[in-house]
């Protein structure tokens, strides 16, 4: 448990439209730190890799993209799907393997919510489920 | 919410290949009603055409992301020629259960294909009356590739015609696609293309 514990997921769909976002790091169920801790810096972070997500994805017929940018200590992993849905991780230095498995689970329970057909391409995922299983994931990946 | 066993919600749900086949009857039923849903809808030939589109285009952006899940290993399509042969191949088994006649690219126009077949389901049990001119019921089709295409990040004008073949009964079915000139200069500057 030596990495740190920034972890921020978002997901990105059509027109740059975030779907989800999730603190998923282990210190987020301490209410009094979340304040604390730099949550626009991660958007900003966050939103500035979407370029460079944008410029890799036409490289690689792969949906998992690795590290795609950097800021400080922080790195941000990518992975698109074929309708170039992506979802980010930020996050200090966690093993790419162990991510790029996060990024498969997390994409089959997307595949789930965005088969509904009332879900267009900009609809924010509200499903209390959703938002539970992935957390529950990433305790089970990242802790 | 009604949740039956346990806490079982829409991320629950299976998600395994399942039957692929349901009757013709059924789809064919409710492809009619569709029809007359939009017809009730709307004004002209071009719009009932526009609405067949916009229903189809839901369920190509959907199957893309399915059967590249699916069937193409979790790899995505970047170049064009890769997509074109994806949904002449992949898609149309998929819903068709055979790939298509035809891909070719059209003589006059760099950024155009014709993706061709003859006797699709969709429109057997479909009779269109005169005054409807060139009405075709393929543009469901038609946006079932659209969103397909569309997804992948390849828009495109996507549009059915019917093409008389010489020495055949029924006309063949063509799928026309222009795709718009960001994707043609995005291909010329990728390395190979």
């Amino acid at each position: 448990m030596a990495a740190g514990s920034v972890l921020h997921m978002v997901i990105v769909g059509a027109e740059d439209v975030p779907l989800f976002e999730a603190d998923l790091s282990s210190k987020s169920t301490d209410a009094g730190a979340r304040e604390e801790r730099p949550q626009y810096l991660y958007h900003f972070v966050l939103h500035a890799a979407l370029d460079a997500v944008e410029e890799q994805e036409w490289h690689s017929n792969a949906m998992h993209l690795g590290v795609v940018d950097r800021f400080n200590n922080l790195q941000v992993s990518a992975f698109t799907t074929a309708a170039h849905v992506r979802f980010l991780l930020l996050h200090d230095g966690r093993s790419d393997d162990l991510v790029k498995s996060f990024f498969r689970d997390v994409y089959e329970l997307y595949l789930r919510v965005m088969l509904n057909p009332f879900h267009t391409a900009t609809t924010k995922i509200a499903t209390p489920l959703f938002h539970q299983k992935v957390r529950q994931l990433a305790r089970n990946y990242f802790r | 919410m009604f949740q039956s066993r346990g806490s079982a919600g829409i991320v629950d749900k299976p998600f395994r290949q399942g039957r692929q086949e349901i009757s013709l009857s059924s789809f064919a039923y409710l492809f009619s009603e569709l029809v007359q849903y939009c017809q009730s809808r709307v004004s002209n030939i071009s719009e009932l055409e526009r609405k067949l589109d916009e229903v189809g285009f839901g369920v190509g952006l959907r199957l893309l992301e399915v059967l590249c899940y699916r069937e193409r290993g979790q790899r995505r399509e970047t170049r064009l020629l890769d997509m074109l042969k994806f949904i002449h191949s992949t898609l149309w088994r998929y819903l068709f259960g055979r790939q298509a006649r035809d891909l070719e690219q059209s003589n006059s126009a760099e950024d155009e294909y014709m993706i061709s077949d003859t006797d699709l389901f969709v429109t057997k049990y479909v009779s269109v009356p005169r005054e409807m001119g060139h009405l075709n019921p393929a543009a469901f089709v038609a946006g079932v590739v659209r969103g397909a295409l569309d997804g992948a990040g390849f828009p495109a004008r996507v549009t059915a015609h019917y093409v008389p073949v010489a020495g055949q009964p029924r006309p063949k079915t063509v799928i026309l696609m222009k795709f718009s000139a960001s994707v043609m200069q995005r291909e010329q500057r990728m390395p190979g293309g």
